[in-house]
């Protein structure tokens, strides 16, 4: 292949990632941009009418607080958050995304979303937080308003974006490459915002055939965040809090609608529902093991107790919850009739928005929710700052928020001068979700602008620095080409591994050494001092890794960003002595909380010396 | 595989540039055979089954296949999208069908505008008002702890 051809652009603010927070990010900083004079420019791996974890749609916005109406108030959430995280949140950056969400759903709505409402013109509520949407082009929707605001001549798509560009110890763009054309792209920005997504496919999968791409969160989503941040040199925090969604088994269908409107229950085989038999095990996990509603993490672990014991499978009610609701209607037979096709039509909806998997495993099986209860399970961790998880770059709060030690001149900014963090690329900002994303890509990028006026950085580009880089990048294609005529079959190579098996070799290493599916999300010291030893071959061989195409060398890239995000997480778990979210994961050897533990994980990487500092930050309360 | 493509219909899109499916995969999936001007799913274990594919295709060539490794066969769950509505068409293992029509935007394509309508309340770029706030918010004033 080759010869690379290289593409440099010169722009302000570089917004990297399509998803919702960077869309946010786009409508916001063009608005700005324009009043300063300044080039704000997108660039997306995939396109930005489907691209991110709303690529399918949705089903319901999870986050919107509703301040208006004067039912809930900033604090309110905050202390949601903070609870469902066991105390591990930044209330500051929590409580600066809960007053500007409702701004973005309004917008959302205006732009041409449909949003659910009542007979008295107000929206539907799923849950608290929660509001019911016809979800299915949510962010064809969102796109649209980015495109019209940046100008469609701002927006590179299909470009995989690999390293941070530096100058010293400012962050001074980024380098990727076309995966459809030979053209190496170098944009040179004063300013970086990052919002790639957070990670799939780290641990292993419970389906591993053709069913390995049925994550539950999308598999594009391979780490690129953290890569990104973490060898910047940036700050990062909560990177043992991963995510671990129980869903409809195997197809990953959502369950919010199903627990928080149809109050479905969930029951193991035998008709027990673990939420009541079990409540005598919350007493372990005080204070957030009272506290309403019970924490996600303490929900799952009730369950998995039961499956741990053989109680299995676990069921949501479906069929329970339905009649429940229609039973209301049961006089009228007419009135009952009507009910239970509108329930009905409202449970397909909620697969066929979000998760078209699961409506098609449902006809497959012959499922009709009315009649039938369908199973759940726990699925294999995810990395997912913006959702119940909270791993992602340590940022700074808004100055009217942030207690002095969490400020640092910008919001959002991470400990990088230079580079910006949304949606799951910023960290202990749980629970902000599509809406809150976008909410959280505007503070961004308004005070990515801000530094831009402010700082007007003049940065250096050292030449060699970017072809040292170019030559890093394209590599796995040369080592492809020197060898793979030496074999009878390409895929077989004593020279090299091919990006699939390297993915696997990382996926088996954190499924049972950092706890994984196989090892019932239990772990201990001496398995993740065993993981570590283990993904350190794997960094060593990662040097060998080829691709015959272009395609591949993403696929390549992708799984050297999932590395890292591995590699941050077990030195996570390792550094914390106890176990805080048991239904996330289970220290083996420090089975318990620990009240000295209430405090921040974080760590810095070096990248010369191929070294981690880990350390501990204060949780400081803004309430 | 669980979006694949039907030889008959797909006419690899042969007045565009690239093929719809193409331009539209979230995961790089789809690519155009040169030689047959066929498209098909390279990497079908990393198809997410997030039916944009199916969705675009203008020749209605892309269906998907449920996961051989959990799913039985038999099933078939297709969309017919317009500009403003989705139609959903469920068949089963048992043969039953069913069938569902769900709004998909209430404005028409295009016309979405950055700032809602909603007017910018002050030019402060260190200010934490957003753009459109606090109009959007529909509230008078932007929470804070700096009273």
């Amino acid at each position: 292949m080759g010869p690379f051809e290289t593409v440099e652009v010169n722009t302000d603010l570089l917004i990297v990632g399509g998803g919702m927070a960077a869309c946010g990010a786009a409508v916001e900083a063009a608005y700005w941009a324009k009043k300063y004079g300044l080039k704000v420019t997108l660039v997306d791996k995939a396109a930005l009418d489907r691209s991110g974890a709303v690529a399918m749609g949705l089903s319901a916005i999870n986050l919107y607080v509703d301040l208006n109406s004067g039912k809930n108030t900033v604090k309110d959430y905050v202390d949601y958050v903070r609870n469902d995280l066991m105390g591990i949140t930044r209330e500051d950056l929590v409580a600066n995304i809960a007053r500007h969400v409702d701004s973005t759903v309004h917008l959302f709505e205006k732009w041409g979303l449909p949003i659910w409402k009542d007979e008295n013109g107000n929206y539907v509520h799923e849950g608290r937080w929660q509001l019911m949407i016809n979800g299915e082009s949510y962010k064809v929707v969102v796109a649209e308003a980015a495109k019209n605001a940046l100008g469609i001549e701002n927006i590179y798509e299909r470009i995989f974006i690999v390293e941070p560009l530096m100058d010293g110890d400012r962050c001074a763009g980024a380098v990727g490459f076309s995966v459809r054309e030979n053209k190496f792209y170098v944009f040179k920005a004063k300013a970086t915002l990052v919002a790639m997504g957070g990670a799939v496919h780290v641990f292993r999968p419970r389906s591993t055939g053709e069913g390995l791409g049925r994550a539950w969160y999308p598999p594009w989503n391979s780490g690129s965040s953290a890569y990104f941040t973490i060898m910047a040199g940036a700050e990062m925090t909560c990177q043992e809090v991963r995510f671990i969604p129980v869903r409809f088994k195997d197809a990953y269908g959502p369950v919010g609608a199903w627990f928080l409107l149809f109050k479905s229950r969930a029951t193991n085989a035998f008709g027990g529902d673990y939420m009541v038999e079990r409540t005598d095990e919350l007493e372990k996990w005080l204070p957030y093991g009272k506290v309403k509603p019970i924490p996600a993490n303490l929900r799952n672990w009730l369950g998995m107790l039961d499956t741990m014991e053989g109680k299995g499978p676990i069921y949501m009610r479906t069929e329970e919850a339905i009649q429940k609701i229609a039973e209301q209607y049961k006089d009228d037979p007419k009135a009952y009739k009507k009910k239970i096709k509108e329930l009905e039509e409202e449970a397909w909806e909620d697969f066929l928005d979000m998760t078209i998997s699961q409506a098609i495993l449902w006809a497959a099986t012959n499922t009709f929710p009315e009649q039938s209860p369908s199973e759940i399970a726990a699925a294999e961790p995810y990395f997912i700052g913006s959702h119940s998880g909270a791993s992602g770059a340590w940022v700074s709060g808004p100055k009217d928020l942030a207690p002095p030690e969490y400020f640092w001149g910008y919001p959002n900014m991470s400990t990088v001068k230079g580079l910006f963090c949304a949606g799951d690329a910023s960290g202990a900002s749980s629970h902000k979700f599509s809406s809150g994303s976008h909410a959280e890509g505007r503070i961004a990028a308004k005070g990515a602008i801000e530094y831009i006026v402010k700082e007007n950085p003049q940065l250096n580009y050292d030449a060699n620095q970017i072809e040292e880089l170019k030559k890093k990048i394209y590599k796995p294609l040369e080592v492809y080409e020197a060898h793979y005529k030496e074999t009878t079959d390409p895929d077989i190579n004593p020279n090299y591994i091919r990006p699939k098996m390297f993915m696997f070799r990382l996926q088996k290493i954190m499924d049972e050494y950092a706890g994984g599916v196989s090892s019932q999300f239990k772990t201990s010291k001496p398995l993740l001092e065993k993981g570590l030893q283990l993904l350190q071959f794997l960094k060593e061989d990662s040097e060998k890794l080829a691709a015959a195409d272009l395609h591949e060398l993403m696929r390549c890239w992708e799984n050297i960003h999932r590395m890292y995000q591995a590699e941050a997480h077990v030195r996570a778990i390792l550094f914390r002595e106890e176990t805080r979210w048991p239904g996330y994961y289970f220290r083996a050897d420090k089975p318990s909380i620990d009240p000295n533990w209430e405090k921040f994980v974080n760590m810095t990487y070096d990248r010369k010396t191929d070294t981690w500092n880990v350390f501990t930050r204060d949780i400081i309360h803004i309430f | 595989m669980p979006s694949f493509v039907i030889v008959d219909k797909c006419d690899g899109c042969k007045a565009l540039d690239k093929t719809a499916c193409q331009y539209i995969c979230p995961n790089d999936l789809m690519v155009l055979n040169k030689e047959t001007m066929k498209a098909y799913n390279r990497e079908p274990e990393l198809c997410w089954e997030c039916y944009n594919c199916v969705k675009i295709c203008p020749n209605q060539a892309i269906e998907v296949r449920g996961y051989a490794d959990f799913v039985p066969l038999g099933a078939q769950v297709t969309p017919m999208r317009s500009s403003d509505s989705i139609m959903w068409t469920v068949k089963f293992r048992n043969g039953e069908l069913k069938r569902f029509k769900f709004p998909i935007r209430t404005t028409p394509e295009g016309s979405a505008v950055p700032d809602g309508g909603w007017e910018t309340a002050t030019d402060d770029i260190s200010s934490p008002l957003l753009f459109t706030e606090p109009g959007s918010l529909k509230m008078d004033s932007l929470f804070t702890l700096n009273k």
